[in-house]
């Protein structure tokens, strides 16, 4: 019998490769934690994030001695906090994954120079057409591009690895619609941290939280 | 165009009002632009077309989006389904002595943050109220709320966020106005899909609209002119 602590990780789908590719890095074996992934599509309907964590939470929970559930606020109005509350787990910090990829630093710099911003990620780039394209009908109605990213100049790829491919996705994604492209490396920010101490049975500290004025 | 066979001009009023809702709900611009035409044409009055016709079809568009039957890309083929009817609506209300304005409504979506779709349809269903509708667009420090305010005298404030970090900057509007007693005339409605009542209540807004319908509606109240 072994005594390492039992982790669950109910994660957003967007995020289920970087926690494997994570594991791997930070050399934890494979089932140093448990893996559960819900739909990235909740991304459009974010009021299902927290009914669907807290089904899962409520079966499992008393299996595990550390609960992380890897999602931000996501714009859940609150709902997702009360479940973690209830559970006794802990979150990704920060409102989006944008956020906890890039620190709030960088994040706040882009924003700052550019509100018109429109963030992609390693798996948003991959997933570009199925997600952005089709997930706000821009393949059936071409003509809403306007209604949607009037008020946006840029596309910035906050990119995971370096990859010239993905780079080049990115591009290509920028010109569907009509916006530049920015590149910034910003690696895995606060998702390695909380990871790596969730592995430890211990819960994240993401050092001071960030509220912006 | 599946609707081919139907020639809209051959129904009769209440028919044809019933149809402009389902063309409505399906986004079909120009059936919608020309049924209101046909109800001009047979002498409907402007106010009327608009309530019966396009508001109610729009009210039920938001109660399908409400319950995640229509997703967003279909709420724009319907909001611009509605405006191809308003096109022509509004030159004749404006003219019309008997349509007074319900009300001045100033709304901007808050600093930080540029998502309008939300806004932009509560703004079009605030029109069909009735309203003279101001809109300051996006990304909207507070400065930009007191310079409308002191430039159009409006009868409401309204104020939209869509993330969890610009909604807080609700509450810095809200205290700002009530510093300058402000907040004592003016009621502020508050919406965004990340709100719900509670934190309306927390940040001492007025009122928080659910939905563009159900906030035209509260608009209205709050002016003393519920039907
Ligand atoms: C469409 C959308 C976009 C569009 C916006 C287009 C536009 N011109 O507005 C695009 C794709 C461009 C976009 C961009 C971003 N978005 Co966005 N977006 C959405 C989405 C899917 C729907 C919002 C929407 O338009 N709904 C349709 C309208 C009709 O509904 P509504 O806005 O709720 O408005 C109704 C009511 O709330 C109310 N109401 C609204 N305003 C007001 C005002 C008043 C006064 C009243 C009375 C009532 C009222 O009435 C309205 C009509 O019924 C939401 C998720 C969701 N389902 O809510 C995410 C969401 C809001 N976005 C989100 C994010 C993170 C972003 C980005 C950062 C993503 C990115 N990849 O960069 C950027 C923003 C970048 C920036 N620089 O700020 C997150 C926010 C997370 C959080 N914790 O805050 C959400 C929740 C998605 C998620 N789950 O992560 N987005």
């Amino acid at each position: 019998m072994d005594d390492r602590p039992k982790c669950l990780i109910i994660a957003c789908g967007a995020l289920a490769k970087e926690i494997v590719t994570l594991q791997r890095q930070l050399g934890l074996p494979d089932d140093a934690v448990t893996l559960q992934c819900l739909p990235a599509d909740f991304h459009n309907t974010p009021n299902k994030i927290a009914p669907a964590v807290e089904s899962i939470l409520k079966n499992k929970r008393r299996d595990f001695d550390i609960v992380l559930v890897g999602y931000g606020e996501c714009g859940t109005g609150g709902a997702l906090d009360a479940v973690l509350k209830k559970y006794n787990a802990t979150r990704l910090p920060h409102a989006h994954c944008y956020e906890f990829f890039s620190g709030s630093a960088l994040f706040e710099e882009i924003i700052e120079e550019e509100i018109g911003s429109f963030f992609l990620t390693d798996y948003l780039v991959k997933n570009f057409d199925r997600l952005v394209v089709t997930g706000l009908g821009l393949d059936r109605y071409p003509h809403l591009r306007d209604a949607y990213f009037s008020n946006y100049k840029n596309v910035v790829y906050l990119a995971q690895i370096e990859d010239p491919v993905l780079k080049q996705k990115a591009a290509d994604a920028a010109d569907r619609l009509g916006l530049k492209l920015v590149y910034k490396y910003a690696g895995y920010g606060d998702l390695a941290v909380a990871i790596e101490s969730t592995a430890k049975g211990v819960a994240p500290n993401y050092g001071q939280f960030h509220v912006r004025r | 165009m599946s609707d081919d066979e139907i020639i809209l001009n051959d129904l009769n009023d209440g028919d044809l009002v019933e149809q402009m809702k389902d063309d409505l709900y399906d986004g079909m611009a120009k059936e919608v632009h020309e049924g209101t035409q046909i109800l001009l044409d047979r002498g409907w009055d402007a106010n009327q077309i608009l309530s019966d016709a396009l508001v109610e079809g729009m009210r039920i568009v938001g109660i399908d989006f409400r319950d995640g039957i229509l997703f967003v890309p279909e709420v724009l083929q319907c909001a611009d389904a509605m405006k191809g009817g308003m096109g022509l609506l509004r030159p004749i209300l404006a003219e019309s002595e008997n349509s007074a304005s319900t009300g001045t409504y100033v709304i901007g979506t808050v600093k930080g943050d540029i998502h309008d779709i939300g806004k932009n349809l509560v703004g079009m269903m605030l029109e069909g109220a009735g309203f003279e509708v101001i809109d300051l667009g996006i990304n909207n420090p507070v400065e930009n709320y007191l310079e409308a305010i002191d430039k159009h005298r409006p009868n409401i404030l309204g104020m939209s966020a869509l993330l969890t970090t610009t909604m807080p900057y609700m509450g810095v509007v809200i205290e700002e106005l009530d510093k300058r007693g402000i907040l004592k005339e003016l009621p502020v409605m508050v919406g965004g899909a990340p709100l719900n009542q509670e934190f309306a209540d927390a940040i001492n807004a007025t009122s928080y609209g659910r939905d563009a319908a159900m906030s035209a509606e509260l608009a209205k109240a709050l002016v003393g002119k519920n039907s």
